[in-house]
């Protein structure tokens, strides 16, 4: 621990603010998740809740921290890799933890967007004439 | 949050038979029917739902700790137990190792501060290689939970 200091000290210490933006709060597995970005940069990477400070690489320090939806957190990285640990540890909290979702989500829109079309004049129209081109072309 | 206030006596089984996941999360499922802490006829439908929820991620956090838990409409506030096993279940945990302590959770679906701060308990005491020591090696329910009153008090103080 003391030689990681060490090694991290010649490098500035970079920081950012994350928010809690999903229902659930900094619930199991997004702590997972967030402590296996973390694990990915040689950086040391801390979190600093209200009262205290945490290992942002080992998921039990992150559970500790039972930040609900709402907490602001600062993150802060120090290592050669600092910036690059902290953007891609801020898009994690931005994306709500779940990438996956977001998809999901953007699909349903999708979807939703598709059947307004369909089901205003202009897409009737459009459906209607593909209809007669596709008679066109069969006869 | 601390384990007395989530955690029920009587289903804590210090040494549970299962040697599986799915096993694990039954038996101590069903720890919290006999205890009268769910309802019996919920009991598939809870097993189901934490098999669920372990299919996105195992809750094996690793140091041989897992907290198996879900959110169920059927209860109204936060009920979990504890197991220990002794050799230890393969539960698919981030370190890879076998499992011997588990804390299992069932919340209403309403109260994810709750379920947030049980963690923060478990995890807060879990840190403490003494505590888990000490806890695969509780002989009885009763000593698991003098240990976990234990823990509380000294969470209290500090």
């Amino acid at each position: 621990m003391a030689i990681d200091q060490n090694q991290n000290s010649m490098h500035e210490t970079h920081s950012r603010e994350v928010v809690v933006a999903n229902e659930q709060g900094l619930h199991a597995r997004p702590a997972d998740l967030v402590a296996r970005e973390a694990q990915r940069w040689e950086s040391r990477i801390e979190f600093v809740g209200k009262a205290q400070r945490v290992d942002g690489k080992s998921i039990l320090d992150l559970l500790t921290l039972a930040a609900e939806e709402g907490t602001h957190l600062v993150v802060e990285a120090t290592g050669p890799d600092a910036s690059e640990a902290l953007d891609a540890i801020g898009s994690l909290f931005e994306q709500r933890f779940s990438p996956n979702e977001e998809n999901t989500r953007k699909h349903k829109n999708k979807t939703k967007q598709e059947k307004k079309i369909s089901s205003d004049s202009a897409g009737i129209n459009t459906a209607a004439r593909e209809g007669a081109t596709g008679r066109n072309t069969n006869s | 949050m601390k384990f007395s206030d989530f955690v029920s006596v009587e289903a804590i089984r210090p040494s549970v038979v299962a040697n599986s996941k799915e096993g694990v999360i039954r038996e101590m499922t069903q720890s919290l029917v006999d205890a009268e802490k769910i309802a019996v006829s919920e009991m598939d439908s809870i097993v189901k739902a934490i098999m669920k929820r372990e299919d996105l991620g195992s809750t094996g956090i690793g140091r041989g700790v897992a907290v198996p838990h879900t959110k169920h409409p059927s209860v109204s506030r936060l009920v979990g137990t504890v197991a220990i096993s002794e050799q230890g279940v393969d539960f698919e945990s981030l370190d890879g190792e076998p499992v011997q302590l588990f804390f299992l959770l069932v919340s209403p679906p309403d109260r994810p501060g709750d379920h947030l701060r049980a963690l923060e308990n478990i995890s807060r005491q879990l840190r403490d290689d003494a505590f888990c020591k000490t806890l695969k090696q509780a002989g009885g329910p009763q000593e698991v939970w003098r240990l976990l009153e234990d823990a509380d008090a000294q969470s209290i103080a500090s």
